[in-house]
């Protein structure tokens, strides 16, 4: 490069992403991808039961089977330690129990993994499970979180009465009480956020390899977070030291959460691996997925929110009943606690809010982070309710919101329930383009129109705010919310001697084009060619430990950390150019890959000849050490607070109960944005996610703790024709917690979706009266809806 | 065991194989295509199409023994002298895919529908895709993409 070519900006612009060319011609390395010389494949035995207690296992025909290597209980894995939970929730006792890597003498729920079979091909191996006798003594079965508290319920742990996880609580009760005692007006509803099954397209698994020679296993895992999986499976399980592990996630297709947790066949693979010798890889059936990997959401709430006839919103009082499955995965209990208690008030200024959550065990799958991770739960519920108070008051729900927002001069603003202050907003404003996109105005006018024509259109805003980022580790932590580790990041940049800029990273992509933003933040800063930069991730050997990618917190504490890492380079390159060109550091500008004296410009030396310099290091300041070679672990003062407004325009037909979702407009303001593409992309697919919420996806265990959505036959997941085109905008309200101004996009759209359909649906039937019905608006649902309310009346 | 020969790709194949082994299982494990992707047990998500004698097959519906005398065309077949289908380029172009699980059953997909209806509306994009599931997208821009396959396949400007 020269003086002469300098770069265009790349931030801010709509970068084709390069992690394309592979994974559309067919040459990605996904996890099943992978083969390895003698590699063995695992099949897994699991309960048909939710609940029982093992008699006996006989694996004898099992064993005698051509083509089986061996078979394994969880008898013969009693020197591993159950899975860890790493994050419970802060300053209250958990009673916490979590799931060993096979089961021993009980089962909790059905799919609980019960023997393990290695064989020589995946056919043989699960040909083999057939032949495993199992006798089993079912025990009663509880799978709702409200009843498995109540007495004579059956309970699951000894150390867990009324199958009680934790009891937490924020706000301030007395003050929310006064207030609901106090308010004119005063609505109620048991508001249920149903469970959900994550579902990314790839299912998990893993592939161990054990080397005698050196002690030293390699584990390659469908993982959002690689190092924080090495640190749980070494010190937690195995009790190994950290050293004797590698893992490395290769492309991993879709987490939404469900990727992040430690799972038990990360540890019976390696068991496995160093028991027979021989490299074993597990992938799951999608039906084992839905049967075992973690679940979402599935809280019981019921709420009161308090206000003046004026739309004022005085108080809110909540109690939600979190079911968190038959144990305890590894950050359950933080997400209806931190991330889901500290941000009940949403958008609104709530003078006196009080919530409590009780964690609960039931005979069901685990339930832990998925996309949005208790911020969607928060959001659906004071959305929903403020649509609700704004009916009851017969005031529009546009305005009822904009009577409560944080106005923009109250940042940072204390919402009161132990929350860092959010750090920037302009809710208002998101509120406005939205409802100008949509014709907020004139489409009532056409919904009245549309009454008196028997035909019944519904309009539903969610004005969100959400968390993303979350930090610092000395507010997450320990001591504080109870996260059993820290929240920075890392990034190491280094320049080689040609030029070439190579930066590792703790956070990994799995869809959302970390490998792309990264370089476009990189080029810029250091004013390289973008092609010039690569960006390396997903392996614990030859990256900076690191936490991962979840919880939207790439670009905010990942992205943040290369940016810091960059400007350390730059730091140094001014040093040795300065030398270089025997001026004084302090007079030295970088600019644009080039550094120069100040008010000389074409006294300058580029990135490239600096880099040489500094390798080659045979004429570097006086102590210097060679090369352009920089780390830096980022924890953030703070976490991000993006928000934004959605608005769903529906029709419902109340003969068959059809919804037809007619239109969504999205406006986010998720602060600077690096790459619009990508940030549009992240909140089409989050949209999708909270859409499908609203009228289609819910995971069903009947009473005997039977999956009844066990296949992707019976779980709607939504196709291309189920789902609308997506209109979106952005207002930009950079962050002050970081000098780049970015908040995270990764799940927004899920966060702000539910409820701008479900208030559209309730919106559409309130000519039949109907001020509250239950996701997913399925046609059933809604039919259903309509003559309970008719009946009612 | 079963001897099937198999054209893929424009190359043919001969092998053993059990009666029961499925079409995808053919493709990943005994050729090594891993391009095709399984994402369920119940051929509903679409990740395994593959083009059967010209015809999207979900591959994990297919037995490898019926594929015996077939020509099959998966994802890495596509692309001719290093030159990107255009499915593929608007796949690239317009952000059809994210973590690119989906992607190839999706293309594959796509371009039997074009090829029964090389001028779908968006509508009709949307219902010529419902074996496929996508988690990551919503499906915006992979209608968006499979439009700037389909006009640039028809020769005229692609959409903006």
């Amino acid at each position: 490069m020269t003086a002469e070519t300098m770069p265009t900006k790349l931030v801010g612009q709509a970068i084709k992403r390069r992690e394309d060319p592979q994974l559309i011609t067919g040459q990605g390395s996904f996890l099943d991808d992978i083969k390895l010389p003698g590699m063995t494949h695992a099949c897994v035995l699991r309960s048909p039961y939710a609940h029982a207690k093992i008699k006996s296992i006989d694996t004898s025909k099992a064993k005698a089977h051509p083509g089986v290597v061996a078979v394994f209980t969880g008898e013969d894995m009693l020197d591993l330690n159950p899975l860890p939970c790493a994050w419970q929730a802060g300053r209250v006792k958990n009673n916490v129990n979590t799931p060993r890597v096979l089961a021993v003498g009980e089962v909790h729920f059905v799919g609980d993994p019960v023997a393990l079979v290695i064989a020589e091909d995946r056919y043989i191996a699960r040909d083999a499970c057939d032949l495993i006798e199992v006798e089993y003594e079912p025990l009663p079965v509880v799978v709702d979180a409200k009843k498995a508290t109540e007495p004579g319920a059956p309970q699951l742990h000894e150390n867990a009465p009324n199958n009680i996880v934790m009891e937490w609580e924020a706000g301030d009760k007395a003050k929310a009480d006064a207030a609901i005692a106090a308010a004119e007006v005063v609505v109620r509803e048991q508001i249920i956020n149903q469970r959900l099954i994550p579902t990314p397209m790839e299912t998990r698994g893993s592939i161990a390899r054990y080397e005698p020679a050196t002690g030293e296993f390699t584990l390659w895992t469908t993982s959002q977070a690689p190092h924080v999986m090495r640190l749980v499976l070494t010190a937690f399980v195995f009790g190994i030291p950290e050293t004797k592990l590698r893992v490395i996630s290769p492309n991993v297709g879709g987490g939404f959460g469900q990727k992040i947790f430690c799972y038990n066949d990360m540890a019976f693979t390696m068991w496995a691996a160093r028991k027979i010798g021989r490299p074993v890889k597990f992938v799951e059936d999608r039906s084992e997925n839905y049967k075992y990997s973690t679940h979402g959401r599935d809280h019981i709430t019921d709420v009161e929110l308090a206000g003046n006839r004026d739309g004022t919103i005085t108080g809110l009082r909540v109690t939600t009943y979190a079911n968190l499955g038959a144990y305890l995965s590894t950050i359950a209990p933080g997400i209806p606690t931190t991330l889901y208690g500290r941000i009940i008030t949403g958008a609104y200024r709530i003078p006196a809010a009080y919530v409590k959550v009780y964690g609960v065990y039931t005979n069901t799958a685990m339930v832990d982070a998925y996309r949005g991770a208790g911020r969607p739960e928060a959001s659906y519920l004071i959305e929903r309710m403020v649509d609700r108070f704004a009916a009851e008051i017969g005031m529009d729900p546009a305005e009822v919101r904009r009577k409560n927002f944080i106005p923009p001069d109250a940042f940072p603003y204390d919402n009161g329930l132990g929350l860092l202050p959010y750090d920037s907003g302009n809710y208002e404003a998101a509120l406005n383009k939205a409802l100008e996109i949509v014709g907020y105005a004139e489409f009532r006018k056409q919904q009245e129109e549309a009454r008196k024509q028997g035909k019944y259109l519904g309009i539903g805003i969610s004005s969100y705010v959400e968390i993303c980022g979350v930090a610092p580790s000395k507010w997450i932590g320990l001591p504080g919310e109870g996260w059993g580790a820290g929240l920075w990041e890392s990034a190491n940049v280094r320049v080689h001697l040609t030029g070439k800029v190579v930066v590792t990273t703790g956070s990994l992509p799995h869809g959302q084009g970390v490998e792309t933003t990264f370089a476009q933040i990189v080029a810029d800063e250091l004013g390289v060619p973008y092609d010039d930069v690569v960006i390396e991730h997903s392996d614990t050997a030859g990256t900076p430990f690191g936490y991962g990618t979840y919880g939207s917190r790439s670009l905010a504490v990942g992205g943040m950390a290369v940016y810091r890492s960059v400007a350390k380079i730059k730091e140094k390159a001014k040093k040795i150019a300065a030398h270089m060109l025997e001026a004084n550091p302090d007079d030295m500008v970088y600019e644009n890959g080039r550094v120069y004296v100040k008010g000389s410009p074409d006294r300058f030396k580029t990135l490239a000849e600096i880099a040489l310099q500094a390798s080659v290091a045979y004429d570097l300041p006086e102590g210097m050490e060679p090369f352009l070679d920089e780390t830096t672990y980022y924890d953030p003062p703070n976490c991000t607070f993006p928000f934004g407004t959605h608005i769903a325009i529906v029709e419902v037909d109340p003969d068959t109960g059809i919804v037809d979702l007619k239109r969504y407009v999205a406006v986010d303001d998720c602060g600077n944005v690096i790459n619009p593409m990508i940030v549009d992309g992240q909140i089409h697919g989050g949209i999708a996610q909270g859409i499908a919420q609203a009228l289609y996806e819910r995971a069903v265990y009947d009473e005997n703790g039977q999956l009844v959505t066990g296949t992707l036959m019976d779980y709607a997941v939504p196709a291309a024709h189920m789902l609308p085109p997506f209109e979106t905008a952005r207002t930009v309200t950079p962050s002050p917690v970081n000098p780049l101004g970015v908040k995270g996009a990764g799940e927004a759209g899920t966060i702000a979706s539910a409820q701008a359909v479900m208030n559209a649906v309730i919106d559409a039937l309130s000519p039949f009266g109907v001020k509250h019905m239950q996701m997913p608006a399925t046609p059933e649902n809604v039919w259903k809806a309509i003559r309970a309310a008719q009946a009612a009346s | 065991m079963a001897t099937i020969t198999v054209t893929v790709n424009g190359k043919s194949y001969t092998s053993d194989v059990e009666p029961r082994m499925l079409l995808v299982h053919y493709l990943r494990e005994h050729l090594n295509l891993t391009g095709t992707h399984i994402g369920c047990d119940t051929s509903q998500c679409g990740a395994c199409v593959v083009l059967v004698d010209g015809v999207s097959v979900k591959s994990c519906t297919m037995l490898a023994v019926q594929a015996d005398g077939a020509n099959v065309l998966t994802i890495e077949g596509l692309a001719q002298n290093g030159q990107l289908h255009p499915l593929q380029e608007g796949f690239w172009e317009c952000h059809g895919l994210q973590c690119g699980y989906c992607t190839p059953g999706m293309i594959m997909a796509a371009y039997d529908l074009l090829q029964q209806n090389p001028n779908p509306t968006d509508e009709e994009v949307r219902h010529g895709l419902e074996g496929n599931l996508c988690r990551c997208t919503g499906y915006h821009n992979i209608v968006r993409a499979v439009q700037y396959a389909a006009a640039k396949m028809r020769g005229e400007a692609v959409p903006a």
